[in-house]
């Protein structure tokens, strides 16, 4: 460097710290040798985080929040979606950006989550950073939920009555809840533009809060590998655990490679089948909200069909309490209770690859139940497959409130000194 | 760590004050903002009754008319389909309507005025969807072999009978809501109001 931009970078660091930033995140962020393919995600998620928001900037730029019909009789924001794919220059693009980019969150997140489980990232002392990341998944499915409005096609608006007819299941608030989430009663324009003020502004603020405590957390104590031994135990004179490298460059480069892979896939969809098939823009909602007709077949976006699964799961009323109340309790539920993963977990491993048959077969009877649950969840119910939603339902939370028991028995392997590199 | 100074009792009383006030404040801006959240004005005033003309309604045929944003079917039932209601009556979880989901002219077996038109609103009242009409008897509708024609939720499978009764075991916790409703003639139905109110 220079003495010249030397003499600038000390002109800074005296009064705001950024080479002490840029080591205590980047180049002397220690991090374990041994990340394999699970370890792209994190960077991933971040990555789709900032596509959404750039390509949510500018279609805010065209897009209009009012429900009411315009001169042809279609509603003034379904028209606005509409002109954005037809006439705004590049705005096809802009949107099958930011509708393919929220699939591609879900799927970068639940492969993120289930490598924190597989190799229990979660357990102490990463416990925070778990809930924090519980959090931006509770978060993040209120931003897609509320982005979903937006477009007031049959399917945003069916789907926005069903979820917030929800609330309305509550004992005694329940009712003047729904309406103060609604602000009328059904849903109207007064619901999308809220719907379109906590889209673009108050959740993105919490999500973009919650991911950064995430980050500050987990490297406050360190990441956790695919052989979940705490790298710290072990340093060199100069107090750098012997088995990590610095996040930079050699992680930021190996992402790299992760974001091209990733970017593949991705413009593959976005150019070639950007409505996935009908479950990353649903048909139904390429017709305009009518509140008098609901479509023959409703269902959610794919992301959401486990949890919707368990909420229609729960047919029977319980103390005096109605079915639909229970079938609320479960679903939230079904996500809160991933919170509590690190006090159910009681192994004295935390990686699967010392983990025993008890709890690898627990993992894969969760993992069926999870598909067989977001399989339903696409479906029009019938008596049979809600059976078989009611088996896969308590099997879930089985996974998890068993998990202090069956963890202790499990036979664990030993757990190696340091982590296994060739 | 230990307090080995004395504290000064009169600023800590100025500081809990202080803190108190503050708290108060807060609470109180709070209250315009949390109430910009509810209703307007002119939602409320949305709620006008709305004249159906049911003159030129077939027996056996529906028609749907717009009520507060939502849909209110009105059917004319058949001689056959006001009897499946007596078939329909150990299936369903609340016969006799004592849930509260009528007025009290409509709480009777085939939750009506008239037996001929039920006037109900079509939204389901488990999480608001509107049911489809299943009005076909038998399987050939898509429904089992013993179906008496009623309606089918979409979302989450409730069933109801042609009363608008819900089955038992469904989703949905109640019957149809049957709105206040009053007949100017024979023929035209005023919706949303029954004079009564």
């Amino acid at each position: 460097m220079t003495t010249k931009s030397q003499a600038v970078l000390n002109w800074i660091d005296e009064r705001f710290p950024l080479t002490s930033t840029w080591k205590a995140h980047l180049s002397e962020y220690y991090a374990p040798k041994n990340f394999n393919f699970w370890y792209f995600f994190g960077s991933l998620a971040l990555m789709v985080l900032v596509i959404q928001i750039v390509t949510g900037i500018f279609l805010v730029m065209h897009y209009k929040p009012d429900a009411s019909l315009n001169a042809s009789g279609i509603p003034v924001a379904f028209a606005s979606v509409e002109y954005i794919m037809r006439e705004v220059p590049g705005g096809w693009l802009i949107r099958y950006l930011h509708s393919t980019g929220a699939s591609a969150f879900f799927i970068v997140v639940y492969l993120h989550m289930f490598r924190g489980l597989i190799y229990g990232s979660y357990r102490k002392p990463r416990e925070l950073i778990w809930i924090f990341g519980t959090l931006i998944f509770l978060a993040l499915m209120a931003e897609a939920f509320m982005g979903y409005l937006l477009p007031w096609g049959q399917m945003s608006y069916w789907g926005a009555q069903v979820i917030v007819n929800l609330f309305s299941a509550i004992p005694i608030i329940g009712p003047d809840l729904s309406l103060v989430i609604r602000g009328d009663f059904v849903i109207g324009d007064a619901t999308l533009n809220r719907f379109f003020s906590f889209h673009v502004i108050a959740v993105p603020l919490v999500l973009i809060g919650l991911v950064l405590a995430h980050i500050v957390a987990l490297h406050e104590v360190g990441s956790n590998n695919p052989d979940g031994v705490e790298i710290k135990k072990k340093k060199d004179a100069t107090g750098k655990p012997l088995d990590g490298i610095p996040f930079h460059p050699y992680y930021t480069v190996k992402d790299i490679v992760g974001v091209v892979v990733f970017l593949f896939f991705f413009s593959a969809v976005v150019f070639f089948m950007p409505e996935g098939g009908g479950y990353f823009l649903e048909y139904n909602n390429f017709i305009p909200a009518d509140p008098l007709k609901t479509p023959p077949h409703i269902a959610p976006v794919w992301y959401f069909t486990p949890f919707y699964s368990i909420l229609r799961a729960v047919t029977y009323p319980l103390f005096g309490l109605d079915a639909k109340f229970w079938g609320v309790v479960a679903m939230g539920a079904s996500v809160v209770i991933i919170a509590f993963l690190p006090w159910l977990d009681r192994s004295p491993v935390k990686s699967i690859r010392y983990k025993g048959p008890i709890f690898k077969t627990a993992l894969a009877i969760f993992l069926v139940c999870f598909f067989i649950l977001g399989y339903l969840g696409v479906l029009a119910p019938t008596p049979g497959r809600t059976l078989v939603s009611q088996i896969c339902s308590v099997l879930y939370f089985a996974f998890f409130l068993l998990m202090p028991w069956y963890s202790k028995l499990d036979p664990c392997k030993p757990e190696p000194e340091r982590v296994n590199f060739k | 760590m230990s307090v080995d100074h004395k504290m000064d009792s009169s600023r800590r009383t100025l500081l809990l004050a202080t803190s108190a006030a503050g708290g108060v404040a807060a609470v109180a801006t709070a209250v315009p903002f949390v109430a910009s959240l509810t209703p307007s004005e002119r939602a409320k005033a949305a709620g006008a009754p709305v004249e159906a003309d049911v003159s030129k309604l077939k027996p056996g045929e529906m028609m749907t008319v717009e009520w507060r944003g939502k849909p209110v079917w009105i059917l004319r039932r058949t001689p056959e389909m006001l009897a499946s209601l007596d078939k329909t009556d150990e299936k369903v979880s609340d016969p006799n309507s004592e849930e509260p989901q009528q007025p009290d002219y409509a709480k009777n077996k085939h939750r009506s005025i008239k037996p001929e038109y039920l006037v109900t609103v079509g939204i389901c009242t488990h999480l608001g969807c509107s049911p489809s009409e299943k009005f076909k008897v038998g399987a050939e509708g898509g429904m089992t072999a013993d179906w008496p024609g009623g309606f089918l939720c979409p979302c989450h499978g409730s069933l109801f009978d042609l009363a608008g009764r819900v089955y038992s075991s469904m989703p949905a916790p109640t019957n149809l809501e049957i709105p206040p409703h009053q007949y100017l003639a024979d023929t035209t139905i005023l919706v949303g109001d029954d004079g009564k109110a």
